[in-house]
């Protein structure tokens, strides 16, 4: 599967999509899809510093929870509310409707170590063997 | 050899199973479907319509020989001997405290028995029998792997298999079995199940396994069967208050402490435990399982710690979403006996946060 071209990716299977200094994050097709019916997500609170690549909430599908991580550090401007009552819009939208935060970010410069679209797509198709 | 090191075995349904695209995962020793769609897509198959579950992972044994049901009476704590020809019934091997050995279905047929146990106690139940067989009639015969299960669980579970069976499956009543055939193959039919649906459990030899399989999905995918996985059978039995060995059973939790001392049988003569099971249930201050309701919608999940006020009372055993109670989270946990109470309002700590949570009656699902 082609991953969206303007995104950046980390490891740990969330997207980012820099917009100015406001990056907005969720997790990937491959990451829902692993995942199966997610249930509910927890994340930070609005005005939440987060570091890049530290733990920032879990994800919980029926049968097991993950962590989630955040590919940039900075301040938390807004959290998705609608996955509060629709957890299932992460499975359904990944990229669109399922985000799940917005960050203002402190260093632009941490999007160097995140990966291009090709790059992860390298990722995933190694995890799959 | 570790635990790590044993293969993990394939059922007769594995090449299905892979042709369907389902996720596999080992369990109980063998790589099992844990979903093929989606666990929550399944689960409404099987309250709607009907599932189909491989469940051949799980250990057979056949009995034979003079005394079998005294036998078994005297290892277990239901009633054995009282089970009629084609009858089937659930019981809880127990060691001599009073703990579960093993949670099983006997299925008493004309000439023989046979016995279901869990598939992660299958090794470990037939050194218990062999051991306990030695020097009585008994026969024991291993059909661990040999033998395929298939469920068909669901409101439409009977009009589907019905037309393709060697019997009247409308006459066959709940818990009782017959020896017929599942579209010209030898099988034994049950009328048991584990979702709370009704449904039919069907043991045949693993070389017809796979056509049976193939022909009921093909035949009833216009009304929606649907190959179901392990995934969607946990959160099905859960809802539907039956008990998982390792979380509501185990070596230390009694069929007292699960809930089901309906299944224990005290006026037998004498059985393993018995004694143990009298003094807990006369000291009635042992830990039970209570089913319990989140009020918010952060999952409970096994090992969680529960309280009641500020006192840790206990833990919980099996948790998860469940559709069939309004999308609720529900869980069981093992708690000490004033906070099994109904009604009683106690606390999920979810990473270091206490969650409200509410003690009701089990079980959370009941079909209508």
């Amino acid at each position: 599967m082609a991953q969206p071209e303007n995104l950046l990716y980390s490891k740990e299977h969330e997207w980012v999509k820099i917009d100015g200094d406001i990056a907005t994050v969720g997790i990937t097709e491959y990451a829902q899809s692993s995942l199966g019916d997610i249930v509910y997500v927890e994340l930070p609170k609005t005005g939440a510093h987060v570091v890049q690549f530290g733990n920032i909430g879990v994800v919980e599908s029926v049968k097991a929870v993950s962590d989630l991580f955040t590919p940039v550090g900075g301040e938390v401007v807004e959290v998705n509310t609608e996955l509060d009552g629709d957890p299932a819009l992460v499975n359904r939208e990944p990229f669109a409707g399922g985000w799940m935060l917005k960050v203002r970010l402190s260093d632009a410069s941490e999007t160097a170590r995140l990966l291009s679209p090709s790059a992860y797509e390298q990722l995933i198709a190694e995890e799959a063997h | 050899m570790t635990a790590a090191s044993v293969p993990v075995k394939r059922t007769a349904l594995y090449e299905e199973h892979r042709a369907l695209g389902a996720r596999l995962i080992p369990f109980g020793g063998f790589e099992m479907p844990v979903q093929y769609s989606s666990i929550l897509k399944e689960h409404e198959a099987v309250r709607r319509r009907a599932g189909l579950f491989d469940l051949s992972h799980m250990g057979q044994f056949v009995l034979e020989g003079e005394g079998v049901a005294e036998w078994a009476d005297r290892l277990s704590v239901n009633h054995v001997a009282t089970i009629k020809p084609m009858q089937a019934r659930y019981n809880i091997f127990t060691n001599a405290r009073g703990g579960a050995h093993d949670d099983v279905i006997f299925y008493r047929l004309e000439d023989r028995w046979l016995l279901v146990v869990n598939a992660s106690n299958a090794a470990k139940m037939w050194q218990h029998l062999s051991g306990h067989a030695g020097g009585s009639a008994v026969k024991l015969t291993n059909l661990h792997g040999r033998s395929a299960l298939i469920a068909i669980q669901g409101p439409q579970a009977l009009a589907m298999l019905a037309p393709h069976a060697g019997a009247d499956l409308s006459a066959l009543k709940y818990y009782f079995c017959a020896e017929a055939s599942v579209y010209g193959r030898p099988a034994v039919i049950a009328r048991t199940g584990y979702t709370g649906e009704d449904g039919f459990e069907i043991f045949v030899d693993g070389e017809y396994a796979a056509e049976i399989w193939r022909a009921l999905l093909a035949d009833n995918c216009a009304t929606g069967l649907e190959p179901c996985g392990l995934g969607a059978r946990d959160v099905l039995r859960l809802e539907a208050g039956m008990p998982l060995y390792g979380h509501e059973l185990a070596e230390d939790i009694t069929p007292l402490q699960a809930g089901l001392g309906w299944a224990v049988k005290f006026g037998k003569p004498e059985f393993l435990g018995k004694e143990a099971l009298l003094a807990q249930q006369e000291a009635d201050d042992f830990r039970r399982v209570a089913g319990i309701v989140m009020a918010g919608r952060a999952p409970a999940r096994e090992g969680y710690r529960v309280f009641l006020g500020d006192r840790d009372v206990g833990e919980v055993r099996s948790g998860s979403t469940a559709p069939s109670v309004g999308n609720r989270n529900v869980a069981t946990a093992l708690v000490e006996p004033e906070a099994a109470v109904v009604g009683t309002a106690v606390a999920v700590e979810i990473r270091g946060t206490k969650h409200a949570a509410t003690v009701v009656a089990l079980p959370f699902y009941k079909r209508s």
